[in-house]
């Protein structure tokens, strides 16, 4: 059984219809990349698999219905939502939002989590006591994926993580959550634009185009999808 | 010398109240961003409460104590029925929605317990000592000792626990918050009830120092216990009482040394407020909000 299994799922707002049906799956330990133009529909699936749009379809999360319940209670099932945007709580320090990443656990080891991100972001490090606004927008990237990470989650929606990121700076974010993909086994549902980056990454894919899922597929067939090439890797 | 160390410690009588209810108000902005221009009379409200309480034979103390928790459940009430259902409207209309509290607090409060002034016992004894000519009454002590164990209470609940980050976070994101797991829904009702209970207790802890209670006895405690958290910042719990405790003393220092000023004393300690935010606009203690997009 897959981790995340999602079936006609629809969602919009107020009378626009955003997503028409689409089915898709994560598997545990997969990387799943979403590819889609601007308003294709990427950033609806993902709020609306944390409840921050109305929706109707079945979404199965862990064995257990996740349709129709508020983003808290999906964070306390084990999703974390890495929000377009990135969602950074800039009134708190950067050390104040890792450990509001950490809220949903009851354990005691959030101090040794904070330690091991630290060393893997060594930037957020020496902010930790910056008010988390003040950091640039890769630092805030960082921060924002550490901190879902804080939380020890079974599944990461992470939404268009390379928006308003210098080439460089997106390759190294990249390159970092294959690592974690790789050394932690998190699932991740990775939704983009620069497909390049998203595929060299991901198990499998789909591409999204007006609220309906029009391809699948394992991350080297899209790659060698002759539509898909030309619409999202530029060649 | 002791003229002018009596207009103090008579600026600090005031100021101590101003402080006090300007806690509360600090208090629901930090965990909810809302100005709430109910908090006086939410505070009226609940003194009449305590007062109903010792009618009924409870002792001071025991009815200021069952009128806090009262006024957590009504604040956090309040929040749930008044406040969300323009949780998503500009903070225009929900300034809006507080005016119409505090005209609907004022006229509940008339409507239960009628026009005559009500009478609130001390819950300690009221002493009055004369230090060097100088009189210091017992009100000031206990107001001031309230003060400082608030300021320690809110301090370690905002910064030292997890529901206090919870609380901040959702004053700052609620959808990030809510994305992390934070119920903004419960962070919401617990700070309008933590700041109804601490209303409560300054209206039950002031009145008692005045000429009775009646339905007009926190307004002109409300505009100043407003300036002064504007003076030290709407975010800090120490701004507000230092801001309170500066606008009582230059009240009262301008009572006593600006004779030309009689009757409208109150431009001196505005004055002051204006000059302060022109040169730091977040207050003497607030914070600046950073934000890099």
């Amino acid at each position: 059984m897959s981790l995340l299994e999602v079936r006609s799922l629809r969602a919009g707002y107020g009378p626009v219809e955003v997503l028409r049906g689409i089915d898709f799956h994560v598997d545990e330990g997969e990387v799943v990349v979403i590819l889609g133009a601007n308003g294709s529909g990427k950033t609806t699936t993902l709020r609306a698999l944390s409840g921050m749009v109305e929706t109707s379809g079945e979404v199965v999360f862990d064995g257990r219905s996740i349709a129709g319940a508020r983003p808290e209670q999906v964070a306390q099932a084990g999703v974390a939502h890495v929000p377009q945007g990135r969602g950074t709580v800039t009134d708190l320090t950067v050390e104040e939002n890792l450990r509001l990443g950490a809220y949903t656990r009851r354990d005691k080891e959030v101090g040794t989590d904070l330690e091991r991100w630290y060393e893997m972001f060594p930037r957020l490090a020496e902010r930790r006591q910056q008010q988390a606004g003040g950091m640039s927008g890769g630092e805030q990237q960082m921060l924002a994926i550490a901190r879902a990470m804080m939380a020890r989650p079974r599944l990461v929606l992470l939404d268009e993580p390379s928006l308003g990121l210098a080439p460089l700076i997106t390759q190294g974010l990249f390159r970092t959550l294959g690592d974690m993909n790789r050394d932690l086994g998190t699932s991740m549902l990775v939704v983009e634009q620069n497909a390049t980056l998203a595929l060299a990454i991901a198990t499998r894919g789909y591409v999204l185009e007006t609220g309906e899922i029009v391809v699948e597929g394992t991350a080297t067939e899209l790659a060698g999808n002759d539509d898909v090439r030309k619409a999202y890797l530029g060649i | 010398m002791t003229v002018f160390l009596s207009q103090i410690m008579n600026g600090i009588q005031n100021g101590v109240i101003y402080a006090s209810l300007g806690l509360a108000i600090v208090l629901i902005f930090r965990t909810t961003g809302i100005l709430n221009f109910a908090q006086g009379e939410m505070a009226l409200f609940s003194t009449y409460v305590t007062w109903e309480l010792t009618r009924l034979g409870l002792p001071v103390w025991l009815a200021i104590i069952v009128s806090m928790i009262l006024a957590f459940i009504g604040g956090a009430l309040i929040e749930r029925i008044v406040i969300r259902p323009f949780e998503q409207s500009s903070p225009l209309v929900l300034v809006i929605v507080t005016i119409g509290l505090f005209l609907a607090f004022n006229a509940l409060a008339q409507l239960f317990f009628g026009v005559e002034a009500k009478a609130l016992p001390r819950a300690y004894p009221d002493r009055n000592w004369l230090i060097g000519g100088v009189s210091l009454r017992s009100d000031t002590l206990v107001l001031i000792a309230v003060l400082a164990v608030e300021c320690l209470l809110l301090w370690a609940l905002l910064q030292r626990t997890k529901v206090g980050l919870a609380l901040r976070a959702v004053a700052s994101n609620a959808d990030s918050a809510r994305l992390l797991g934070v119920s903004a829904a419960t962070m919401l009702m617990l700070g309008w009830g933590l700041a109804a209970a601490l209303g409560c207790l300054a209206g039950a802890l002031v009145v008692p120092t005045t000429s009775g209670l009646t339905a007009g006895s926190m307004q002109g405690i409300l505009v100043f216990a407003f300036a002064g958290v504007a003076l030290g910042g709407f975010d800090s719990p120490i701004g507000a009482v230092v801001g309170g405790l500066i606008i009582g003393i230059a009240d009262a220092l301008t009572r006593q040394y600006v004779p030309a000023l009689a009757g409208i004393e109150i431009i001196v300690p505005f004055g002051l407020i204006l000059v302060v935010l022109l040169l730091r606009p977040q207050g003497l203690f607030g914070h600046v909000k950073v934000e890099r997009v």
